[in-house]
């Protein structure tokens, strides 16, 4: 990582913990340190539980982190009130996972799009509101003709176009994309993600990507953040975990992706073994030992730390 | 030649809704040889899925059967009466749904409802049965089976559910077994085990089954042979290799190419332009005519037959044709 | 009547559902019910005659509501009297039409009012969560487990006679069940994704209610309120029946079959034309309540 990259949102120490009933609680994210560079996309990646999901959430402040910081530039963001936030939440938007679900269905295109812009009151006239609208729809492909259409009239593909445009309308400098493409066909989910990659280089967006699909994270990421039950196993530059990942957990992520050729099945890969934990009680020690084949009695009662190891940091004592 | 299970001959199988008959599955021909994984891969709605729901008998109103054949062992399964058709969907064929939540009651033992599906068919005594659902679950690979048998459906992890569905599904020792998208729902780690398990079970038990995946991953690892399906009707069907490795419709081709491969990384991906045409407004010509980089005018007009290509490779394009034309 | 099953909520039949036109616009629903539905649509139609018979009534009778004819007391339906005549000599058929006026102002404007104080404690409820939920169902709790013509006629007691309490006694007792449904759809509403979409782009929580909470729970009010006017309808009838309802002269349906009562024997008509139209009007809505039902909300079958 050089050192000239601005830092855009930081987290520090981040815990957020679900109550279940008055004893227990869901440990989604636990102690969690983690950096966003300006202009990066950043991957998180795990399998669903591994609180992917929930950790970027709470960095844009959509759950209030159970303890722990977050910085956006140089501001403390965690713990603001409502109203000194709202500067800060316009310039942090989201792209949904499920385009059926994520449009209002009783909206047409063209409210949908506008809702950012009339909260914020950007445009001062109705058809200045419009104009803006429109140019959204280029920017993302979206015919213009489509402007007063519900979203039950579009295919998953063209809504999740709408959510683009409505997440960009406001010109954030983060977007969060909470597995942007896993509804949606191959076919389609290569042209959404075309657009996504082009719309950062034209925006000049950061983009926090979540996804559990290693293939699509290849693609858009410069960095890869891999989580096992809301910790970080493995953190660095895309290309140099996806060469050589170490933790063991990333290594069988990517060993059991099903790959696209028939000719490479022969081969017996090693697959992981058993189920995820609880994260209500999640184990001693190192999270992942229960299903490590590799596992001391280390890793059993002393928690990695991240360190690190050839270019990225890894939790692993073994690395 | 191998010896056909499972025959399906010219099905049609329509919606017929309020605003006109929508031909989900569109004069489809396919054929599950004895021992062997047979795919069928295509996008939302290209009618993969209403297939299998045809054999299994399952089609929902306004969906139904309109035309054809679903030979099993030469036995024609739509002339069958309910009771026989019944017989047959828990005897000899039986299916895996993508969500195995919904496919179990929650309120009875995983191992009741897996006995339930032996004692419904065969005569056993209820010890019995239970003993054989004990076996199936660890066949299944469910450790620790007598715990898990009287587990409810919410107990279990999403896998262990699968397994159990999967275990449902065995418990009758079929000769053919219909997957869809049984992975879909699960995390990759998980998927890799369940998708190993269906392998080593077709392989042991001489099973036969029909897989239908939108991931071409998955049919790559786990097929022999391949229909692609789009807009209701077979596009390109061959044996996996061919199909990977020299694939000949514009579709297939197109498909294949948007795949992300973790070791050449595009500055773009390629993509298919457009969207699935509506089934209530299919073009006049090709299905695919319009999304396709290699149209010509006779596919906005005229809708291509299926064009042999020798060793069981066939697609539906009048590329092949055009191509011995220009040649001669 | 062809019930439509409907099709699983995976993406892939979503996607054929959309290309079906399974996911309709109200309109088209509305469409699809008129057309599947007969029994429904003669319903409205049956409505929309008693609401102009009501509002017209001056102009479609010759006489008036409390118009005696003492010469001509409890005479039998003739041209002269259509449904005869009552013990004063009223015209049966004028009484019926002024009474479908207080009948039918009774059916929906306390159902309105219901309604209104039910969306707004449902939507609070059900959005804010926490204390403020528990402390509104619990009330809306011992609202439901009062019979609600008991608390009717306590309420009525207290207010004294009069169309006004009625409105009042009716709004009272019928709000709880609203709020709870409301509460239910808020609660899944605010789970769904376009909220969190919403909440994420920094949308104030009354917008929210306002512009995406409120609109989705519109199909779930209209099937409510043909469902209650009747009921509300029929409570009205007993009070008036039990005589602590609407007061002579003026007329209202449950009034006038407690006072045919007394003639059953000589005079049927007097009991058994009020009895007719209420039973008309509350099937009719009952009707069109199921018909409604089953193309906007099928959640609410069970319920």
């Amino acid at each position: 990582m050089s050192e000239e990259k601005k830092v855009l949102l930081r987290c520090e120490h981040l815990v957020k913990e679900f109550p279940v009933d008055r004893k227990r609680s869901v440990h989604a994210v636990s102690d969690i340190d983690l950096e966003i560079y300006e202009g990066e996309c950043l991957a998180l990646v795990g399998e669903s539980g591994c609180g992917k999901s929930t950790l970027g959430r709470t960095l844009i402040q959509l759950h209030k982190p159970t303890s722990g910081d977050v910085w956006f530039k140089d501001a403390k963001i965690s713990g603001m009130k409502a109203s000194e936030f709202a500067p800060y939440r316009r310039q942090m938007q989201m792209i949904f996972q499920d385009p059926y679900a994520s449009l209002d269905p009783r909206m047409n295109v063209h409210d949908i799009i506008a809702e950012p812009l009339v909260t914020y009151k950007v445009c001062a006239n109705k058809e200045e509101l419009t104009k803006k609208v429109l140019e959204l729809m280029d920017a993302v492909g979206v015919p213009r003709d489509f402007l007063y259409r519900y979203p039950h009239q579009f295919s998953g593909g063209q809504r999740q176009r709408i959510g683009i445009a409505r997440a960009i309308a406001l010109r954030p400098s983060l977007v969060i994309c909470d597995e942007p493409v896993s509804a949606l066909d191959v076919s389609v989910q290569s042209q959404v993600l075309n657009l996504l990659k082009d719309i950062q280089a034209q925006y000049g967006l950061t983009y926090l990507f979540i996804s559990h699909d290693l293939s699509v994270v290849r693609f858009i990421s410069n960095r890869v953040c891999v989580m096992f039950l809301g910790r970080v196993c493995e953190i660095g530059d895309s290309a140099l975990i996806y060469e050589k990942p170490l933790h063991p957990y990333t290594k069988f992520l990517m060993n059991a992706i099903p790959i696209a050729d028939p000719h490479l099945r022969g081969e017996e890969k090693t697959l992981l073994e058993g189920e995820l934990p609880s994260p209500i009680n999640p184990p001693k020690g190192c999270r992942f030992h229960t299903r490590c084949p590799y596992a001391t009695e280390k890793c059993r009662t002393e928690e990695p730390a991240l360190r690190e190891v050839d270019g990225r940091k890894v939790a692993c004592h073994m690395a | 030649m191998d010896e056909m299970l499972l025959e399906i001959k010219h099905l049609k199988s329509y919606f017929y809704t309020r605003k006109g008959v929508a031909p989900a599955v569109d004069d489809v021909s396919l054929q599950v040889p004895k021992g062997k994984i047979v795919g069928i891969v295509g996008e939302s709605g290209c009618g993969k899925s209403m297939t299998a729901k045809s054999v299994m008998d399952l089609l929902k109103y306004p969906g139904r059967v309109a035309d054809g054949e679903i030979l099993l062992e030469g036995r024609d399964l739509t002339k069958l009466s309910a009771k026989e058709k019944r017989k047959v969907r828990g005897e000899d064929i039986s299916m895996i749904f993508q969500e195995p939540m919904t496919s179990l009651n929650p309120v009875i033992k995983v191992g009741k409802q897996v006995r339930e599906a032996i004692l419904i068919h065969q005569k056993m005594d209820k010890a019995e049965a239970k003993k054989r659902v004990i076996e199936v679950f660890r066949q299944v690979g469910i450790s620790e089976p007598e715990k898990r048998y009287e587990c409810y459906p919410h107990e279990l992890s999403g896998g262990l559910r699968q397994r159990v569905m999967i275990a449902m599904a065995m418990v009758c020792r079929p000769k053919l077994m219909i997957a869809d998208e049984p992975t879909t729902a699960l995390d990759v780690t998980i998927e890799a085990q369940i998708l190993k398990l269906m392998k080593n079970l077709c392989d042991t038990t001489g099973m036969s089954c029909l897989l239908i995946s939108h991931n071409l991953g998955v049919i790559a690892q786990m097929c022999d042979y391949v229909y692609v399906m789009y807009a209701g009707k077979i596009v390109e069907q061959g044996d996996v290799f061919t199909l990977f490795d020299h694939p000949q419709h514009p579709y297939t081709k197109g498909l294949l190419a948007s795949i992300i491969h973790l070791d050449e990384l595009p500055d773009r991906l390629s993509t298919i332009p457009g969207v699935v045409p509506n089934l209530m407004h299919l073009p006049e010509g090709c299905a695919f005519c319009g999304r396709c980089s290699e149209a010509m005018e006779c596919c906005k007009t005229k809708k291509p037959e299926l064009h042999d290509l020798g060793d069981g490779h066939a697609i539906r394009c009048f590329l092949p044709a055009e191509r011995e034309a220009a040649h001669e | 009547m062809k019930k439509r099953e409907h099709l699983e909520n995976t993406a892939e039949q979503e996607a054929l559902a959309a290309q079906l036109g399974e996911s309709d616009t109200f309109i088209d629903k509305m469409k699809r019910m008129a057309a599947d539905n007969k029994l429904a649509v003669f319903s409205a139609f049956v409505i929309l005659i008693f609401l102009l018979l009501a509002i017209f009534a001056p102009l479609l009778t010759p006489y008036s509501f409390d118009e005696q004819d003492l010469l001509s007391r409890l005479a039998a339906p003739s041209s002269k009297h259509l449904f005869g005549t009552d013990e004063l000599g009223r015209d049966v058929l004028t009484r019926l039409l002024y009474g479908a006026r207080v009948s039918l102002a009774v059916g929906i404007i306390p159902t309105i009012a219901s309604m209104v104080i039910g969306v707004l404690l449902g939507m609070i409820s059900g959005y804010v969560g926490g204390i403020v939920d528990s402390v509104i169902m619990r009330l809306a709790d011992v609202v439901l487990s009062f019979p609600s013509l008991l608390l009717a006629m306590v309420i009525m007691y207290t207010l004294g006679d009069g169309i006004t309490s009625i409105f009042i006694a009716l709004a009272i007792t019928s709000w709880a069940g609203v709020a709870r449904v409301i509460r239910s759809e808020t609660l899944t509403l605010r789970e769904a994704e376009y909220v969190e979409a919403a909440r994420s782009m920094g949308v104030k929580d009354f917008t929210i209610i306002l512009r995406h909470v409120f609109p989705n729970c519109i199909p779930s009010l209209i099937v409510l309120f043909t469902l209650d006017v009747p009921s509300a309808i029929l409570s009205e009838s007993a009070l008036s029946f039990l005589g602590i309802g609407v007061q002579l002269p003026n007329s209202s349906w449950g009034l006038m079959v407690n006072m045919g009562r007394t003639y059953l024997y000589n005079a049927p008509w007097l009991s058994l034309v009020p009895s007719a139209a209420i039973m008309l009007v509350v099937l009719a809505f009952n009707f069109l309540g199921d018909g409604l039902r089953d193309v906007l909300d099928p959640h609410l079958k069970n319920s």
